[in-house]
């Protein structure tokens, strides 16, 4: 299957071509307008502060005990029955999962939605095996349908509207031409109640997982991930190492936050607990579980103490939904597998800055993610970080950090340096830009595009301060 | 978002922090906003050598040449008294980055204690000075646009609309989603023109499409991108810096 | 060296040195310290607020109100296990009826088609209720699998008013979960649902279509 391709160093023509699709403009602006909508009504009778506070003190205390929580998280899951995996990279982690899915003559996988399975390109390698995969979330398995990646961590369809969906699902499954949402949902639940009985495994992402008890927590309101896990005689769990949490009590606060954080529900249909495969008395369920934990890059990420907060993330969405970049460009602009204010500090770590050297810029710096965030990921001072890495003045922590140094616009930066050192050149200088201030040309890049030049006064404050101070004293 | 601030009784002097941006481009707002000041009985000091805060340089991650910036301001203030700055964005800089840009500097506890007497001019005005405002302009309609580091990197959403409140010919409307940034962002506005450009046509719109003949902000960045976009497409609304609009409705 | 001993190997020689856990205080998500009528009252609210419907039953004639729901809803094959009260129950009061009764205490290989395609209904008990949130939680036993709650197009969710407790966190605590977890716990809020095409809600996407919580008082 052939995937319309986006890449991170096209992001501006990328980001472009969005802004002049009215189709994806609309459709995201009424999107993030009503789920910012809906989490502000749903925090209302809420002390969020002290929440976010809470949520973000067991993310820190989880990731203060990382590797001893993910040893306990493996000696407890290997005692419930559930083999752990440990995994380098996203090509040691599909290679580990196809080996599971070839160990039991597997041809067809039934997956729950997980972003990590995406960010290591999970489907194509298996498919390459001539293992197929099917995505089970609604938005999921029309996005893949429509040979595309998803535009949103949590709503990967969001992108599409109803007439778009109605068009794909007539194309690509068959079924008659309707926008009825209903009938279009009810055809999707029948083709993949198919599937669930059909696939040999199934493969679902992890909220949660914890360490105390070995349990793998998934939050979800379809139900697919719960056919997942359960219907298939194998569930592969995969998830990102830094998603272990210290005890079952700090699920509590974390859901509460993540529900109302992404979708503002107070709850979603489903949070399913899972802590080991089918027992032998019990009637349904897999027989086997593994958990397959992926590094890839995350390992990198938690050895700098300002970084390591890119790893509190608990995958909401609310930043994105927020963020007044992503709702004009939409998620497949920025061409990575995380989009939004998480995406651009998280893609440098993963796939290098290289790549993604203009994503930390892409970013007014208006704050509002780190606002809503709900585990008080200080994202803006972590976008600023990146662009130092990327102009080459960071701590150098982050693969291919200088990969946006400039000649040229370090000595700009150190001419306007030396200026601002300087009291009287700088006071010289304005002073004169003023006087030129006719010359100032009403075209200036960009800018102008959209906006009238900006003409230097005549005077500047300095000398209008000046000249008060002189009449005050003939006075 | 910072702690909630305990501000001091009125000082008889305080330091004003005019900004590069007032300085090359909005002068009067500058000088309006010490005429503010000096109203109430205070009297303001210009530290001549002032130049810029450093913050353009910081936000795009050359922080070696917004030190020296930064540090080159640091002395300007040697008597204990308020720095006044009327500007979110650069208040934000000198109030919040300030103390983790001089980190394990010998300058840390210099730059920490100059952070701290930091005031944006709205924030000022309303908490420090108790402001009353004798309104003699006309009734008219008004928007105003909070910066993103008023609101959010200080905390300041509500003093600027609090003193348009104080003026009894003026009808504060509000725009669609006012809490959403206008998209100048500093250079983000030339690293992205076009997400930046879709960002104060839409800001530009609201403010339009909320009946405003008018609009206000307490930030030059946000002033030179709003009003040169509505200019730009010849709109009838006007923007203005508020320390500007507060003096020339009561003076 | 293995790529766990290499990664915990990274993890535990970490560049910035080690790092210090925060403490964590939970009285926000505790103590709210409801009345038996506000926790009703909450749970009921929030519970319908996503297309949960209740149903007001005394625990002496619950099974007819069970027989009302059934015939109302056009039910005529019934999921349901054996061994629990509540399903002894419903299997004695709806014995001479129209309903068909289908064992759910069965290896799901045996009957995976049937449960997918002609069960029409499951009923199963829950073990208790989250006010804050309008919640069932339910561990599945061998006698009330997991699939009970997912496969039928409708769930009945049979609950005793007293087994619901303020929030998510006092279940977790009061019930010490954390002594022994099943192989499977639920929370469970509503029936499931979608909002995936154009934010417009869906039910019944891929589990029940509706919830209804047969509310068990004295």
């Amino acid at each position: 299957m052939s995937v319309q391709t986006f890449t991170p160093r096209a992001f501006h023509e990328q980001a472009r071509e969005a802004l002049g699709n009215p189709q994806i403009r609309a459709n995201f602006r009424s999107a993030m307008d009503g789920l910012m909508a809906k989490r502000r009504d749903s925090f209302g009778d809420w002390d969020l502060e002290t929440l976010r506070e809470l949520g973000a003190s067991i993310r820190l205390r989880a990731l203060a005990r990382l590797p001893d929580l993910l040893e306990r998280l493996e000696a407890n899951c290997e005692a419930n029955g559930i083999r752990v995996h440990w995994a380098e990279d996203g090509e040691h982690a599909c290679r580990l999962i196809r080996e599971l899915c070839e160990a039991r003559g597997a041809r067809s996988v039934i997956k729950g939605k997980s972003m990590v399975t995406e960010e290591m390109h999970l489907n194509a390698h298996l498919e390459a095996a001539g293992i197929q995969a099917l995505e089970s979330d609604l938005g999921e398995y029309l996005v893949q349908l429509n040979e595309q990646t998803p535009s949103h961590i949590i709503m990967p369809a969001i992108h599409l509207n109803t007439d778009e969906i109605a068009d794909v699902m007539h194309d690509k499954t068959g079924i008659e031409r309707t926008r009825d949402v209903d009938a279009m949902t009810a055809a999707a639940r029948a083709q993949l109640r198919e599937r669930f009985m059909a696939a040999d495994v199934g493969i679902s992402g992890v909220n949660f997982a914890v360490a105390e008890t070995g349990t793998l927590c998934l939050v979800e309101n379809e139900g697919n991930g719960r056919m997942t896990t359960t219907v298939p005689p194998v569930h592969i769990a995969v998830t990102g190492l830094e998603k272990v949490v210290e005890h079952l009590r700090d699920v509590a606060p974390l859901y509460s936050l993540l529900t109302r954080s992404a979708t503002g529900q107070h709850a979603t249909t489903y949070l399913n607990m899972i802590s080991g495969p089918r027992k032998a008395q019990e009637h349904d369920g897999p027989e086997e579980v593994h958990l397959v934990l992926v590094d890839n890059g995350r390992s990198g990420i938690y050895q700098d103490d300002e970084l390591l907060d890119t790893l509190r993330c608990i995958r909401c969405g609310a930043c994105m939904n927020h963020c007044p970049v992503y709702t004009r460009v939409g998620g497949h602009s920025y061409g990575t597998t995380y989009p939004g204010p998480i995406g651009s500090i998280l893609s440098p770590h993963l796939m290098g800055l290289e790549d993604t050297k203009d994503l930390p810029t892409a970013s007014s710096l208006c704050g509002a993610c780190g606002e809503v965030c709900p585990v008080k990921i200080p994202i803006p001072d972590l976008l600023v970080r990146l662009r130092r890495e990327a102009v080459g003045e960071g701590r150098g922590n982050v693969r291919g950090a200088g990969a946006k140094r400039s000649r040229a616009e370090l000595v700009a930066w150190k001419g306007w340096q030396w200026l601002a050192t300087h009291p009287g050149a700088w006071r010289g200088g304005t002073a004169i830009a003023g006087k030129l201030r006719a010359l100032t040309p009403s075209r200036l890049g960009p800018w102008t595009e959209y906006r009238t030049a900006p003409k230097p006064a005549k005077t500047t404050l300095h000398t209008l301060l000046k000249q008060r101070r002189h009449e005050e004293k003939d006075a | 978002m910072t702690p909630v601030k305990l501000y001091p009784a009125k000082p008889d002097k305080v330091y004003f922090f005019g900004t590069c941006l007032v300085d090359l481009f909005f002068p009067e707002a500058g000088l309006d906003g010490i005429r503010l000041l000096e109203r109430e009985g205070i009297e303001v000091i210009f530290p001549e050598d002032q130049t810029c805060c450093g913050q353009p340089a910081y936000t795009s991650g050359y922080q070696d040449e917004a030190r020296a910036v930064a540090e080159a301001q640091l002395d300007l203030f040697p008597e204990p008294w308020p720095i006044i700055v009327p500007s979110g964005s650069c208040g934000g800089m000198m109030r919040v980055h300030y103390p983790d840009l001089f980190a394990d500097t010998p300058r840390e506890a210099q730059a920490r204690e100059v952070a701290g007497r930091v005031f944006e001019l709205t924030e000022f005005l309303v908490h420090v000075c108790h402001l009353r405002l004798d309104d003699r302009g006309p009734a008219e309609k008004v928007a105003m646009h909070t910066s993103c580091s008023a609101r959010r990197e200080m905390g300041l959403a509500d003093t600027g609309p609090a003193l348009l409140g104080r003026l009894a010919g003026v009808e504060l409307v509000e725009q669609a989603r006012a809490a959403e940034c206008c998209g100048f962002g500093g250079t983000f506005a030339v690293r992205h023109p076009e997400v930046s450009g879709a960002m104060v046509e839409d800001k530009s719109r609201a403010i339009e499409a909320a009946g405003a003949q008018h609009f206000v902000t307490s930030d030059c960045g946000c002033l030179m991108n709003i009003a040169g976009r509505l200019e730009h497409r010849k709109s009838a609304v006007r923007g203005e810096h508020i320390a500007s609009y507060l003096w020339r409705r009561t003076s | 060296m293995s790529a766990r001993e290499r990664i915990l190997k990274r993890l535990r020689e970490r560049a910035d040195g080690p790092l210090e856990a925060p403490e964590s205080e939970f009285a926000v998500v505790t103590g709210r310290g409801w009345t038996p009528e506000e926790r009703l009252a909450r749970f009921e609210h929030w519970i319908a607020s996503v297309h949960g419907e209740v149903v007001h039953v005394s625990r002496a004639d619950w099974t007819v109100r069970l027989a009302e729901v059934l015939r109302d809803k056009g039910v005529r094959r019934l999921a349901l296990g054996r061994a629990h009260p509540v399903a002894a129950e419903a299997r004695a009061a709806l014995a001479d009826g129209e309903v068909e009764l289908v064992d759910a205490d069965r290896d799901i290989e045996s009957w995976r088609r049937e449960q997918f395609e002609l069960v029409e209904a499951g009923v199963a008990s829950s073990q208790g209720g989250v006010a804050e949130t309008g919640s069932l939680w339910l561990w599945p036993t061998p006698d009330e699998p997991r699939l009970l709650s997912l496969v039928p197009p409708i769930h009945i969710a049979v609950l005793d008013a007293e087994a619901i407790e303020d929030t998510l966190f006092d279940v977790m605590e009061g019930q010490d979960w954390a002594a022994g977890m099943p192989t499977n716990a639920l929370l469970i809020s509503g029936p499931s649902k979608t909002a995936d095409i154009e934010q417009t809600l869906a039910y019944g996407v891929h589990g029940p279509r509706e919830l209804i919580v047969l509310l068990r008082h004295p």
